[in-house]
């Protein structure tokens, strides 16, 4: 039987390496493009992987007050995502 | 009553004008006189200590450290000239009130004069030299104001700038000669420094000092070669000049070397500048003052030459030279005062001041004629009138003085100059009053009413009494003279006289009124001569000075200066590095004291993802748009990477910024083409690359060195630590230092915030004004716009996300005292929930529900905190101490009351109306750029809206 904090570690270890990949897969998608629309969407999933590693760093790290950071990022990373989009579309984000 | 009040009164009193600019002309001018009649009568209950001959005192320290200390005392000299400054502005506050026209803005200008005369009141009861400097700079800027009061005339604008310039960099010197004068004696205290006598002219600095003080007394007397501001300077109100440039700022120069005269006089250093550039000014302003057709012109001519007269009595250095100077203040305030509100009756009712265009007007004006006539006599030195006496005293004084070794030079130019003070006042009775009636005044002269002519009428009324029984005015003008001697000499036993036998200054005083007369006879051919003469023009010169100094200035300053970012990027990176460089080949180098951490995966991609956005930044920023996203990358890296460093505070900062950032490029970008183009020559953009290289890995290694040793010093941190709960009653050691270690900073901060938001608004409002509007109101836009305005599916989510986001918004302003968060991240998160209703719903829907201007979230921030820490006062303690305690309410647990909490309200309002100032400012540009019709309705499809939006508005239309 594997101790409860070996199972932990081992998740938090393919979770670590699964979120960076994203992130880093999301990276090339934006460098890439090849329109605005891949890169304003590549990178809101960046800040979901971003909000994701935050996460795993409070559990990893055993502490809670990493907590409101990514209360933070969950309510308001959206935004930014919804004015570059607005931009895109409209040119101007507050009509 | 105290001094202080009587100083205090005329500044405080300076708002109530301007308050009471709307209940009328009356009023305004009433509440003024009120003002300086209650000083005044402050003053005067101060007379029987004053004639007991004992000096009232009222002292508060101030910022003792400095030696400044808010110390006022009231002595014989100090006296007079208070009684002279609100006495004579009392009368010129009754003058002022008939002499506005109904166009200008009274409040303002009594404000500006209480302001003055509290000022003024200042410096006669300094008993501290510095504080007395602050008084002395505070008449320049106040002057600067009269002077300048009708802002529509450049000769207006241009006098007080003259003005505020010459009396400016005096003010400079004399703050130089002050400091020395302080550092003898070891005191700034006025009542100290003037028992060290000796000791100040036993130093070798006491000539360096002696010349800074005169040249600033020199500069605020329009002494030789300052005397040219004083005439520019009559573009003012005439109530203005009769105030400021015959009773009152123009004394303070002479008050200053009267106040001063125990330690500086007497020495040969003093004698030869004070006395030559009296007796040079005098002269000079008696001979220009005859030659000008202005009638202000002349008077103010004929002040620098009195000016010069009274100086050159102080020069002199005798106990007999300081008393005559004294009754020579005291009858020129009276007659020059009302012979400036003469001339403005004139100017007010013929409309014009050229003694060219006058004349005649005795009998059209006989009451301006008898006052006038009986001050410029006066002026002229005839008999039974006050400046007869004084004038006497004058060349008695002369005829015992000698200069350069030459006995005759002395009395020969005070004859001069007296002959031509004397030729002036004749001609201002002659040609203004004498002659003919003439048909081609510009308006029909007739005397004005009471309110005009009883102001001068009073002080000619004192000249004529004084003239007559000068016994009356003896013992005062003594007293006052024994306080200017201090200890250093007997206050002279000669009485004031209007007959002392046949004297040489009688005789002097004969060929002056005579020759007076000779030269207005010879006037006709003196002036063709005068005109012929060539002379320098003062306003040339200064004017080529002034342009000379900007040049230069310009010179040094734009190559370095020119408004150009990059360039002070460029610039200080260099000289940063420079420096680094030096310290670090010429300092000592400390061991490593530090291993290397190892590094994960994690950080290690971190670190890549940044690199790379860094990198594909420098190379895509061009394209504008694709750079804002690379810029997002590189934030949410940080922000990660603060968490990752145990810094959830500037994680949650650096995030909301970024959200806030963005938002306010997006909005900026709106109107800027999409591709930067490439404006720098190639040979630049490598030199800029070189700079940005060098600059980097300098950056790096101070890092990576730094971080590899202990610091040199203890770190503060240990002290933020041990003291943020004991001392300031938080665990979030991050927001006690914000609101309570340095909570000052904080609070200029978020002045600066609020100024930078204004500034955005107040940008965006003249862009509107001005052409732009109309460029913006034609833009089209680029590519076709896709998509709703306001389409539901956001309108739906940001209603609904809201009040949760306020929610978190409260909870983190809440816990911010011993968790992460606090004001300024909370005021962050609340714009942003706020900008989510104006992205989704429009502005006009938005602004149209929206209750509080910003300008006055961000004021009410500032005051907030302002006054919680001036409540600390109230407790003894400095500003911005803060308190806490633990309460309980049942059924709640104990929880902590901070004053902090306070203060950091300020702080979160502050923030909030600062972004969202400065993002409605710029979407307001882009609303006149669509001008469409403003949106009622929330979202443009709405299911529960009967009709189609469409049909909404044509059915409106019809």
């Amino acid at each position: 039987m594997i101790a409860a904090q070996g199972l932990l570690d081992i998740a938090l270890g393919v979770v670590f390496v699964t979120l960076v990949l994203g992130q880093f897969l999301s990276m090339v998608r934006l460098v890439m493009g090849p329109t605005s629309g891949d890169r304003i969407l590549a990178l809101d999933t960046m800040v979901i992987n971003a909000l994701g590693l935050v996460v795993v760093l409070g559990i990893k790290q055993g502490v809670q007050i990493y907590f409101e950071v990514s209360l933070l990022i969950a309510m308001l990373g959206f935004v930014s995502t919804v004015a570059m989009a607005r931009f895109i579309l409209r040119g101007d984000i507050i009509e | 009553m105290s001094l202080f009040f009587i100083v205090a009164l005329p500044f405080f009193g300076a708002l109530l004008p301007g308050l009471m600019n709307s209940a009328g002309r009356a009023a305004t001018a009433g509440v003024t006189f009120t003002v300086s009649l209650a000083a005044f009568l402050g003053l005067l209950t101060n007379l029987p200590s004053v004639l007991a001959g004992e000096v009232v005192v009222a002292r508060v320290d101030w910022m003792p450290l400095l030696g400044l200390n808010f110390s006022l005392m009231l002595d014989g000299l100090g006296f007079f000239f208070a009684l002279l400054i609100l006495g004579i502005g009392l009368l010129i506050i009754a003058y002022a009130r008939h002499y506005l026209s109904r166009d200008d803005n009274m409040g303002q200008f009594f404000t500006y004069l209480l302001l003055f005369q509290g000022a003024m009141v200042g410096i006669v009861l300094s008993d501290n030299i510095l504080l007395l400097l602050v008084f002395w700079e505070l008449t320049s800027l106040s002057s600067f104001l009269l002077i300048g009061y009708w802002k529509h005339l450049p000769e207006g604008r241009q006098g007080a700038r003259m003005a505020l310039t010459v009396t400016g960099m005096g003010g400079l010197a004399m703050i130089g000669g002050m400091l020395i004068l302080g550092q003898i004696v070891g005191s700034y205290d006025l009542s100290v420094i003037l028992q060290q006598r000796d000791l100040i002219q036993a130093d070798p600095m006491y000539v360096p000092a002696l010349i800074l003080i005169l040249l600033g007394c020199f500069t605020k007397s329009a002494q030789f070669p300052f005397h040219f501001w004083l005439p520019h300077a009559m573009a003012a109100p005439t109530p203005v000049s009769a105030y400021l440039h015959s009773a009152t700022m123009v004394k303070a120069g002479i008050f200053l070397m009267a106040r001063m005269w125990p330690v500086l006089s007497g020495t040969p250093e003093w004698v030869m500048i004070v006395t030559s550039a009296g007796l040079i000014t005098m002269v000079l302003g008696a001979v220009i003052g005859l030659f000008k057709h202005d009638l202000k012109a002349l008077l103010a001519f004929s002040t620098v030459s009195h000016l010069g007269l009274i100086t050159m009595l102080l020069g002199t250095g005798t106990a007999f030279g300081a008393m005559a100077a004294m009754f020579h203040i005291l009858n020129h305030a009276t007659f020059k005062a009302a012979l400036f509100m003469s001339a403005g009756i004139i100017d007010h009712e013929a409309h014009t001041r050229d003694i060219r265009r006058l004349g005649g007007l005795r009998k059209l004006m006989p009451v301006t004629f008898v006052i006038a006539s009986l001050a410029a006599l006066s002026m002229a030195g005839i008999p039974l009138l006050n400046g007869f006496l004084s004038k006497e005293m004058m060349l008695e004084e002369a005829h015992h003085t000698v200069l350069f070794d030459t006995p005759w030079l002395v009395p020969g130019l005070a004859t001069f100059g007296a002959l031509f003070s004397a030729a002036y006042c004749f001609r201002l009775i002659g040609h203004v009053f004498f002659g003919p009636v003439r048909d081609d005044y510009p308006a029909k002269p007739h005397d004005p009413g009471a309110g005009l002519w009883l102001p001068p009428a009073i002080l000619v009324s004192l000249v004529v009494l004084i003239g007559v029984a000068p016994f009356v005015a003896e013992p005062f003008v003594k007293l006052v003279t024994a306080s200017v001697l201090g200890t250093a000499a007997e206050v002279p036993d000669a009485h004031f006289k209007i007959w002392h036998g046949f004297t040489p200054a009688l005789y002097m005083s004969i060929i002056a009124t005579i020759g007076g007369l000779v030269v207005l006879a010879l006037f006709k051919p003196a002036l063709r001569l005068w005109d012929a003469a060539p002379r320098p023009e003062a306003k040339v010169i200064f004017d080529a000075i002034v342009a000379a100094a900007v040049g230069l200035a310009r010179k040094l300053i734009l190559p370095l200066h020119n408004g150009a970012f990059t360039r002070y990027a460029a610039i200080g990176s260099v000289v940063i590095v420079a420096v680094g460089y030096h310290a670090w080949t010429t300092g000592t180098v400390a061991p490593q004291t530090r291993d290397m951490l190892p590094a994960g995966p994690v950080p290690i991609a971190g670190w890549l993802m940044l690199v790379v956005a860094t990198i594909g930044l420098v190379f895509m920023h061009r394209n504008r748009f694709l750079s804002l996203i690379l810029i997002g990358i590189v934030g949410l890296m940080v922000s990660v990477g603060f968490v990752f460093f145990s810094a959830p505070d500037l994680a949650m900062t650096q995030f909301t910024v970024e959200v806030v950032t963005i938002i306010l490029l997006l909005l900026a970008l709106n109107f800027l083409p999409n591709q930067t183009p490439i404006e720098s020559s190639a040979l630049r953009r490598a030199r800029d690359i070189g700079v940005a290289v060098i600059g980097g890995l300098a950056a790096f290694g101070l890092s990576y060195h730094f971080m590899l040793r202990d610091a040199v010093a203890t770190p503060i941190s240990e002290f933020h630590l041990a003291n943020s709960y004991k001392g300031g009653g938080g665990t979030n050691v991050v927001n006690v230092i914000l609101v309570d270690f340095r909570g000052f900073d904080t609070y200029g901060e978020i002045i600066v915030l609020g100024i930078a938001a204004l500034l955005i608004y107040a940008l965006t409002e003249t862009l509107l004004d001005g052409p732009v509007r109309a460029r913006l109101l034609n833009r089209k836009p680029t590519h076709r716009r896709a998509g709703d305005e306001h389409p539901m599916m956001m309108v739906v989510l940001t209603r609904g996300i809201m009040p949760v986001v306020l929610m978190v918004g409260f909870y983190i302003f809440l816990r911010g005292h011993n968790d992460p968060g606090g004001g300024f991240i909370a005021g962050l998160i609340v714009s942003i929930a706020v900008v989510m209703q104006y992205m989704a719903s429009g502005f006009g829907w938005a602004s149209a529900r929206l209750k509080y201007p910003y300008h006055g979230v961000i004021g009410a921030g500032v005051l907030i905190a302002g006054l919680t820490g001036i409540g600390a006062w109230f407790f003894g303690k400095p500003f911005l101490t803060s308190a806490f305690t633990y309460v309980r309410i049942p059924p709640f647990y104990k929880f902590e009351l901070a004053t902090a909490a306070l203060f950091d309200l300020g702080v979160f309002l502050a923030v909030v109306g600062a972004v969202m100032l400065s993002l409605e400012s710029f979407s307001r540009l882009a609303r006149q750029a669509t001008s469409g019709p403003s949106n009622e309705h929330p979202m443009d499809i709405d299911p529960s809206r009967d009709e189609d939006p469409q049909e909404t508005s044509e059915k409106e239309a019809v």
